[in-house]
């Protein structure tokens, strides 16, 4: 069991990074040809790290368009934050440099009842799921198994917290073997192995799925480009090669009256 | 009027709830195949064209990072659900962006994503049958661009470049919508969106000058053609003919007078609308616009100032740079291109003009901003001045003022319902019903505070307003131009009015 966890882990880990910087280099490469940031924006690139700012870690745009899902959607992001800063402490070891800038003792109050936030934020967004005909219309299949699994994760880990623990030093053992290519046994536990299967399974599908919203905001035109073009010229390179071939077309085909 | 009921206003601006299908069989008329070859299209569907698309699907998402990025990122959150005009009318949730967007979206997984062709139920992805062919024909014509929903998309997801590209694809498959087809081809052989010929043209401004002339005394020039003016006044052709559009031309004409600047219109570029972008597509887009570039460096004008339009706006502000810039040979001392309006009030900050603000006293005045202006360009120096510059204009010379619900001005404004190449007779239905949260702004005040008009900087709007306002019970003439009601005001030295208030001032001191 611990080899086929091993595995599954190392496998997820490798599709969700290679899967990721992948997508990620698709978005690099394709060009944005025009300048479409939605307005007002800012008129400068340090104010586009603003918005963007403020898009990632306050979630400005929909705050102003729904409170509700603002509400929800926050507390479960920032619940999760909060999990992976408490997660950490199997993966780094004790005298790791991280350790001073992340406050353990912080991260290990807050982070233990993160957990139920999430599952407040998820079911709540769960529910407007089913609940609110415009949004039930717009979901597939896919948007419900997405909360289902997350609260699946959710719910495991949170049962280890406080009802069932599991033996975290063996944990920890088996994920630092992990990070040292040096098995380790993972601790029998029917909550764990879900836990870390649906975790594994998130891995797998970030980068197939509607989870590339993550590093897709970032190479949103409509909110990562400044507000400059009437100062600067903006071209892409296709574009430019059209532009090779604007005089002989004008030529043929502007029609002069 | 018309084979529909015009939708009544909600007591709570509640939410709708949905009715599948209320506009599935609204379409605009198709182009006929002589309008589709200038533009580069196939005259009609051709035989692969389930092939053809997907290929343009996929060269377009090479080519737009938005379009890539938006097609994957959205979650389904349901934040734009209720932000559309096009929704609140008519309860259609593939008028709902999100839903919009899916039409294409599911396409898109089906074809180019892992989890759309192995498990497309799982995702909703569906193959590209010629239902949802005719459902993209409909729908991303019920699509202004007006980028409401991408003011509030967590990761600001605009369906107007869903709806381009989605057009795109309909165009390189021989299905065209007939309005933009047509007036792009009239840009092309004549030079703008009406089909004005030159000399129609010249005799039109010909006309208005001796209609201004006899009611200011002054002679005005509404000048065409003139080789080293200093000024290229770019502006939709509208402007020509239309009401109220041509008072606002006037307007202009009258403020570049005071300034005393010498201006002029071209006959070439005859046109600041460029439908180009309405459909998407790039090259048509570069082509129309190039004519401008052309006629500035043939006259030798050292600016361009740009009439009100809003759409155009975004193309001259945002795009020309882009499309025909470097703009080099113009006087760098001036944004290139300038909006009227910021024309206009720079005047009026250097107290180069006079008002008397008591002529448009027989108005009470609201603003309207325009879409595209208010959430795709900006006016001036600071960001959020393309929502200050025109109301300091109005106020600058009227008395009377008063905002609508702020829910529907500014970067939250709701599109008059007839842009992006929806204004067409043959829209009508969606175009009545998309302006239901507009007419209901505007009712609120009108009730509250007596407001008479409506001032908007954009041509569509304008005329989309005088056609759908008495369908919600308001005259048509409650639409006005902002430089309607500057030209209305201003001061003119020499004029009748100002040797009048002159005496009139000299008779007091004494």
């Amino acid at each position: 069991m611990s080899v086929a966890f091993a595995i599954l882990l190392y496998i997820a880990t490798a599709i969700l990074f290679v899967g990721v910087f992948l997508r990620v280099l698709k978005y690099w490469r394709t060009p944005a040809p025009l300048k479409i940031p939605t307005m007002p924006a800012p008129v400068t690139q340090m104010g586009v790290v603003f918005r963007m700012w403020r898009e990632v870690v306050l979630f400005e745009s929909l705050f102003k368009s729904s409170i509700w899902t603002w509400v929800f959607s926050w507390m479960f992001h920032l619940s999760l934050l909060l999990a992976f800063f408490r997660h950490l402490r199997y993966i780094i070891s004790p005298d790791n440099i991280f350790w001073p800038i992340i406050s353990l003792e912080v991260i290990q109050s807050f982070g233990k009842y993160a957990g139920y936030f999430m599952l407040i934020g998820l079911l709540g967004l769960l529910a407007r799921r089913i609940f609110v005909d415009r949004v039930r219309y717009i979901s597939n299949p896919s948007d419900y198994l997405m909360l289902l699994l997350i609260l699946t994760i959710a719910g495991t880990g949170l049962s280890m917290s406080f009802i069932a623990h599991t033996d975290i030093v063996a944990l920890k053992m088996f994920v630092l073997g992990l990070v040292r290519f040096d098995m380790q046994p993972l601790p029998s536990s029917l909550l764990l192995q879900v836990h870390l299967a649906s975790v594994a399974l998130l891995m797998i599908i970030f980068p197939i799925s509607k989870l590339l919203h993550a590093p897709g905001i970032f190479f949103s035109p409509t909110r990562n480009q400044v507000d400059n073009a009437r100062e600067k010229r903006h071209l892409a390179p296709w574009a430019a090669k059209l532009d090779a071939n604007r005089g002989h077309k004008t030529k043929d085909q502007l029609v002069k009256d | 009027m018309a084979d529909f009921d015009t939708p009544e206003y909600r007591k709570y601006r509640d939410i709708p709830k949905l009715e599948e299908g209320t506009m599935s069989d609204s379409a605009p008329f198709i182009a006929k195949p002589v309008f589709q070859g200038p533009l580069g299209f196939p005259g009609e569907l051709v035989e692969n064209w389930q092939e053809v698309a997907i290929d343009k699907m996929g060269d377009l998402l090479g080519k737009y990072r938005g379009l890539q990025v938006y097609l994957d990122s959205c979650v389904k959150c349901g934040a734009c659900t209720d932000k559309c005009h096009y929704f609140i009318g008519t309860k259609d949730p593939k008028n709902m962006p999100v839903g919009r967007q899916d039409l294409l979206r599911s396409v898109y997984r089906r074809y180019f994503t892992f989890a759309g062709k192995y498990f497309p139920k799982l995702v909703g992805a569906k193959d590209l049958t010629k239902e949802v062919l005719d459902d993209w024909y409909s729908y991303f014509h019920q699509c202004s661009q007006c980028r409401r929903c991408s003011v509030y998309c967590p990761y600001g997801i605009d369906t107007a470049e869903i709806s381009m590209a989605a057009r795109e694809i309909l165009d390189t498959v021989g299905i065209g919508q007939k309005y933009c087809n047509e007036i792009i081809g009239k840009v092309y052989t004549i030079g703008n969106n009406l089909g004005l010929p030159k000399r129609a043209l010249r005799d039109t401004l010909l006309d208005l000058e001796e209609e201004i002339e006899e009611e200011t005394g002054l002679p005005i020039k509404l000048p065409l053609d003139v080789k080293g003016a200093d000024i290229l006044l770019v502006t939709p052709s509208a402007d020509f003919f239309a009401e109220p559009h041509i008072d606002g031309l006037i307007g202009y004409a009258k403020v570049f007078h005071e300034a005393g600047v010498n201006w002029t219109l071209s006959s070439h570029a005859s046109e600041a609308g460029n439908f180009g972008m309405f459909i998407g597509s790039y090259e048509n887009m570069q082509d129309v616009a190039m004519r401008v570039r052309q006629a500035a460096e043939d006259l030798g004008v050292k600016r361009i100032v740009h009439g009100e339009c809003g759409h155009a706006w975004r193309i001259a502000y945002s795009f020309w740079n882009t499309l025909i810039g470097p703009w080099d040979f113009l006087d760098q001392n001036y944004p290139i291109p300038q909006h009227i309006c910021e024309y206009t009030w720079d005047l009026i900050e250097n107290n180069k003009l006079n008002f008397d603000k008591s002529e448009n006293d027989h108005r009470v005045m609201t603003f309207h901003d325009s879409c595209n202006v208010a959430r795709a360009t900006r006016m001036g120096d600071k960001p959020g001045g393309q929502f200050e510059i025109p109301r300091n204009v109005i106020k600058a010379v009227c008395n009377h003022y008063y905002e609508m619900d702020p829910e529907t001005t500014k970067e939250g404004t709701y599109c008059c319902g007839g842009g992006g190449g929806l204004l067409t007779d043959d829209l009508m239905e969606i175009r009545v019903k998309g302006a239901l949260p507009r007419m209901e702004a505007l009712n609120e005040v009108v009730e509250d505070h007596g407001v008479t008009n409506m001032a908007a900087i954009c041509a569509i709007c304008k005329s989309q307003f005088s056609k759908v306002l008495p369908y919600y019970k308001m005259p048509m003439d409650m639409i006005v131009s902002v430089h309607q009601l500057v030209g209305d005001a201003l001061i003119l030295t020499g004029s009748k009015e100002a040797l009048e208030a002159l005496e009139a001032a000299e008779s007091s001191e004494e």
